[in-house]
C-alpha cells in the first residue's frame, strides 16, 4: 500500500463538472506528473462539497486549504507553488462576503463549520465511484450489523425511536411507515426510493445519489429487511445522467462484493435493486404517480387510501423513502436512535440538508440541525445577500410552499414552526429573493409550475390553477381589476379543498402567503398599475433625464423601434407608444440618464 | 400526424437505426412496464419518437398503440417531431428564473429567430426550456446537448450559440 504526503479533493459534483473542474483535475494530475510528484501525492475526485457557485473547488489535505474557481493554469501553479513548494496561493483563496477576510482553511469557513453533515456524511469526503472508500468510512457495516444481530421487528424499532421523518416533503413518522409495511401481509412486497426531486431549486437528493451512492443502497436493503422485501427501485428524474451513472456504478460494485443479490453476508436474505428513470413529470414525484410510473404508465396519482404500504407496486405492500431519509438510516443503525435523538428539536428530530440558491452570496448544500433560524442560515452559513442589497423573502416548500419574509428570520426551521409561520419544509429548497423581486411576478411564477405540470387527471387542479394563472398575468401585464385579490381567494379555497392529490392541494400556496405578506405589492399592481420592484415589463416606462442628457445620440442609435427622436446636443426623449421595453437605451447610455420606473 | 412520419422510413430497412430499435425492443419483448425505459432508448437512437416507432414498441411489449401514445405525449421528455441537431434547454427553474433566466430565454429567442419548441430553419438548433437540472448554484443555467453553461448572462449568449 502507498502512503501519500497529501490528498487533494477535487469537487466532481454536477455544479462542478460544469464548471469545468474535470480540466482543472486533468492539469493538476498532469502538472504532478511532470513535477514527479505522483507518487507523494493522490487526486481524489469527490461528489459535490457544497459550494457549488465557487466551482471548481479544491481541498488540499492535510492543511485543508480551500482553493476556489480553479482554472487550468490555476491548477498547474496549485501543483508548482502549493504542492511542490508548501507556499498557500492566497489569490485562490475564498474571501468571507461579510468580513473581506480571506479564509485559509476549509475549518475556518463558516459555510462548512457551521453544519453538521449526517445525511451529507461522505458527500464530497469520498470518490463515489470506488466503494473501497465507502467502505474505510464504515460502509456496509450497518447492514452487517442488521442481518447478523437484529431482528426486523428491532430495526423497525430503532428507526421509530429515532423520531427521524420523511424527507420527500410531508414530514411522516419513517418508524411508523416502515412498520406498516412490515406489518401488511404478502408474498412479494417492494422498497422504493423516490429520487425524483422536482422541486425546482432542490439538488440535495442528486448530490447524495452522486456523492454518496452506496449509502443508498446500504438503507434500501437494510429497508428491504426490515419490511419483508427482496426487490427494490430507485426512481430517479432523467435531467440527472449523472447521478444514474453513478448508481448503477454503484450497484454493479455492490453485487459484485456480495452486499446485494442472494444471500448477503452468507445470510438467507436476498436483495436487489432496479434503476428506473423518468422522462420529465413533477407529479411522478407524488408517490402513487411514481408507482404508475415505474409500472410503466403515465403518472398519474390516485386517491389514498389505499396506502402503498398496502397497496402499492403492482398492487403489493410497498414502502417508498425519499433519497435523503434513507441517507439517515445508516447513521441511526451504528450511533443509536439516542444519538440521533439528541439532535434537532423537540418533534423534528436529526439535521435537514437545504439547497439555497437564489440571491444569496454562498449557494449550495447546507446540512444543519434541525430548529436553525432562517437568520443563521441565510446569514451565518450562507453568508448574506449579494452587492448590498436586502434581504426580502425566502421561498421554502418550492411551488407547494410559502414564503418567509424579514419578520420571520427568526423562526425556527423545523416542520412545525414552518406550517405555522405560513410556510412548510417541503424537501429542503430554500430560494432566496432580495429587493428587486416582485411578489407578483413570483406568485405567477409557481403557479406558472404548478399550472404546466398539472396531469389534468382532476378537474379543480386542470382549470381551478389555470384561471388563478389567468388573473395573475394580467396582473402582472397591468390589466388587473379591482376584485381580482378576492377571486384568487375563491379559487385557491376550492382547489385546494377538492384536488385529487397533494399537487393541486398544494398549488395556491405560495400565492396566498404572498398576498399576505406582500399585499401592498398586489394593490399597486391592481390600482395604480406599478411594479415597485420593477421587474413586470408591461408596467415600466423609460424616460430620459433632461439634466443627465448630453445629447450624444447612443441611445436613438441603439433603439431597435425607432422610439428615441432629437437633434445632436439636444436632449433626446423617448415616445412611449413606440418603445417596446428592451432596455438597450438604458444599458446603452454612458451618462446614466435613462430612468425606468 | 401528418409530417411526422420519420423520413428515414423511405430508405426501408437499410437505415441501421431500425436494427438498433429491433435489438432494444429484442430485450423488452413482452415487458409492458418498460415502457418508458424503452422509449428513452428508441428516443437515443432516433432522436424523437415517431409513429412508426410507437407502433413498433406498441407491437413488441404488447400494449395498445394508444397507451403508448398516451405515455409519450404524458412525459415532457418524449418529442414526437424531429429536433435540431443542438437541443438548448434554458432552465426556468426557481434559483435560475431569480437569477435573471427570462431575460437569458428572451435573449436567445432573439439571437435565433425562433421561440420556445421551434426548430431554426437550418435544422440546427431546437429551443426548449426545463425544469430545475440541479446545477442551481450557478444560476441561470442552460443546456445545449450534453453541454451545461452556468452563470450566463444575456450578453455571453451570442459567444455561446457561436460555438455550435
Ligand atoms: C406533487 C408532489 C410532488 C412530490 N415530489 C416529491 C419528490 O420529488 N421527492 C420526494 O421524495 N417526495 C415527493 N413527494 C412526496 C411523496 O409523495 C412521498 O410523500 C415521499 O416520497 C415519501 O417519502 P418520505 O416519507 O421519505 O418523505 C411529492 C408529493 C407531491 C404531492
Ligand atoms: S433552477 Fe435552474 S438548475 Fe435549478
Amino acid at each position: 500500500m502507498n502512503f501519500y504526503r497529501s490528498h487533494v479533493l477535487v469537487c466532481a459534483g454536477a455544479g462542478c463538472v460544469s464548471s469545468g473542474c474535470l480540466n482543472t483535475m486533468e492539469a493538476l494530475v498532469d502538472e504532478n506528473a511532470k513535477l514527479g510528484l505522483d507518487r507523494e501525492i493522490k487526486v481524489i475526485e469527490t461528489g459535490c462539497i457544497g459550494t457549488c457557485d465557487l466551482g471548481p473547488v479544491i481541498v488540499v489535505y492535510p492543511e485543508g486549504v480551500f482553493y476556489r474557481n480553479v482554472t487550468t493554469d490555476d491548477a498547474r501553479e496549485i501543483a508548482r507553488e502549493h504542492l511542490l513548494k508548501g507556499r498557500t496561493i492566497q489569490r485562490l483563496l475564498y474571501r468571507n462576503p461579510l468580513t473581506s477576510q480571506l479564509v485559509q482553511t476549509y475549518g475556518e469557513m463558516e459555510f462548512f463549520n457551521r453544519q453538521l453533515r449526517i445525511a451529507l456524511r461522505n458527500t464530497g469526503v469520498i470518490n463515489p465511484e470506488v466503494i473501497e472508500e465507502y467502505i474505510a468510512r464504515d460502509g456496509y457495516e450497518a447492514l452487517a450489523r442488521v442481518l447478523t444481530t437484529m431482528s426486523p421487528e428491532e430495526v423497525v424499532a430503532t428507526v421509530t425511536a429515532s423520531g427521524l421523518r420523511g424527507r420527500g416533503g410531508a414530514g411522516f413518522p419513517t418508524g411508523k411507515k416502515w412498520g406498516f409495511t412490515f406489518r401488511a401481509m404478502s408474498d412479494q412486497k417492494y422498497v422504493v426510493c423516490n429520487a425524483d426531486e422536482g422541486d425546482p431549486g432542490a439538488f440535495m437528493d442528486r448530490s447524495i445519489l452522486e456523492g454518496d451512492p452506496h449509502a443508498i443502497i446500504e438503507a434500501m436493503t437494510i429497508a428491504g429487511f426490515a419490511v419483508g422485501a427482496n426487490q427494490g427501485y430507485v426512481y430517479v428524474r432523467a435531467e440527472y445522467p449523472l447521478a444514474v451513472k453513478r448508481l448503477q456504478l454503484a450497484l454493479d460494485q455492490a453485487r459484485n462484493y456480495g452486499f446485494l443479490g442472494k444471500n448477503i453476508f452468507s445470510t438467507n436474505f436476498s436483495f436487489d435493486i432496479l434503476i428506473r428513470v423518468g422522462a420529465g413529470a413533477f407529479v411522478c414525484g407524488e408517490e402513487t404517480a411514481l408507482l404508475a410510473s415505474i409500472e410503466g404508465k403515465r403518472g398519474e396519482p390516485r386517491p389514498r387510501p389505499p396506502y402503498p404500504a398496502v397497496k402499492g407496486l403492482w398492487g403489493k405492500p410497498t414502502l417508498i423513502n425519499n433519497v435523503e431519509t434513507f441517507a439517515n438510516i445508516c447513521p441511526i443503525i451504528l450511533y443509536g436512535a439516542d444519538w440521533y435523538g439528541r439532535i434537532g428539536t423537540e418533534t423534528s428530530k436529526g439535521t435537514k440538508v437545504f439547497a439555497v440558491a437564489g440571491n444569496i452570496n454562498n449557494t449550495g448544500l447546507v446540512e444543519v440541525p434541525m430548529g436553525m433560524t432562517l437568520r443563521q442560515v441565510v446569514y451565518d452559513v450562507c453568508g448574506g445577500i449579494p452587492n448590498g442589497k436586502e434581504f426580502k423573502a425566502a421561498q421554502t416548500g418550492g411551488p407547494s410552499g410559502g414564503c418567509l419574509t424579514k419578520a420571520e428570520l427568526d423562526v425556527a426551521m423545523d416542520y412545525e414552526t414552518l406550517i405555522a409561520a405560513g410556510s412548510m419544509m417541503g424537501s429542503g429548497g430554500l430560494i432566496v429573493m432580495d429587493e428587486d423581486a416582485c411578489m407578483v411576478d413570483m406568485a405567477r411564477f409557481f403557479l406558472d409550475f404548478t399550472q404546466d405540470e398539472s396531469c389534468g387527471k382532476c378537474t379543480p387542479c386542470r382549470i381551478g390553477t389555470k384561471r388563478m394563472l389567468e388573473i395573475l398575468d394580467r396582473m402582472t401585464k397591468g390589466e388587473g381589476r379591482e376584485g381580482d385579490m378576492e377571486a384568487l381567494y375563491g379559487l385557491a379555497e376550492n382547489i385546494r379543498e377538492t384536488s385529487l392529490c397533494g399537487l393541486g392541494q398544494s398549488a395556491p400556496n405560495p400565492v396566498l402567503s404572498m398576498i399576505k405578506h406582500f399585499r401592498s405589492e398586489y394593490e399597486a399592481h391592481i390600482r395604480e398599475k406599478r411594479c415597485p420592484a420593477g421587474v413586470c415589463q408591461a408596467l415600466m416606462s423609460y424616460n430620459i433625464l433632461a439634466n443627465k442628457c448630453r445629447g450624444c445620440g447612443l441611445c436613438a442609435r441603439v433603439c431597435p423601434t425607432a422610439a428615441i427622436f432629437g437633434k445632436p446636443k439636444e436632449v433626446y426623449r423617448i415616445e412611449r407608444k413606440k418603445c417596446v421595453k428592451c432596455n438597450a437605451c438604458l444599458e446603452k447610455c454612458p451618462f446614466g440618464a435613462v430612468v425606468r420606473a | 400526424m401528418p409530417g411526422s412520419k420519420c423520413q428515414c422510413a423511405s430508405q426501408g430497412e437499410l437505415d441501421p437505426r431500425w436494427e438498433q430499435l429491433e435489438e432494444i425492443l429484442a430485450a423488452y419483448k413482452g415487458d409492458a412496464g418498460a415502457l418508458i425505459q424503452v422509449l428513452h432508448a428508441a428516443q437515443d437512437v432516433f432522436g424523437y419518437v415517431s409513429e412508426e416507432v410507437q407502433e413498433k414498441v406498441a407491437e413488441a411489449l404488447g400494449v395498445p398503440i394508444s397507451e403508448v401514445y398516451g405515455v409519450a405525449t404524458f412525459y415532457s421528455l418524449f418529442s414526437l417531431k424531429p429536433r435540431g441537431q443542438y437541443k438548448i434547454g434554458v432552465c426556468l427553474g426557481t434559483a435560475c428564473y431569480v437569477r435573471g433566466a427570462a431575460q437569458v430565454l428572451a435573449e436567445i429567442e432573439k439571437q435565433l429567430g425562433v421561440k420556445v419548441n421551434d426548430t431554426t430553419g437550418d435544422g440546427k438548433f431546437t429551443l426548449e426550456v426545463t425544469r430545475c437540472i440541479g446545477a442551481c448554484g450557478l444560476a441561470p443555467v442552460i443546456t445545449i446537448n450534453e453541454d451545461v453553461y452556468g452563470r450566463l448572462q444575456v450578453d455571453k449568449v451570442k459567444e455561446v450559440l457561436a460555438k455550435y
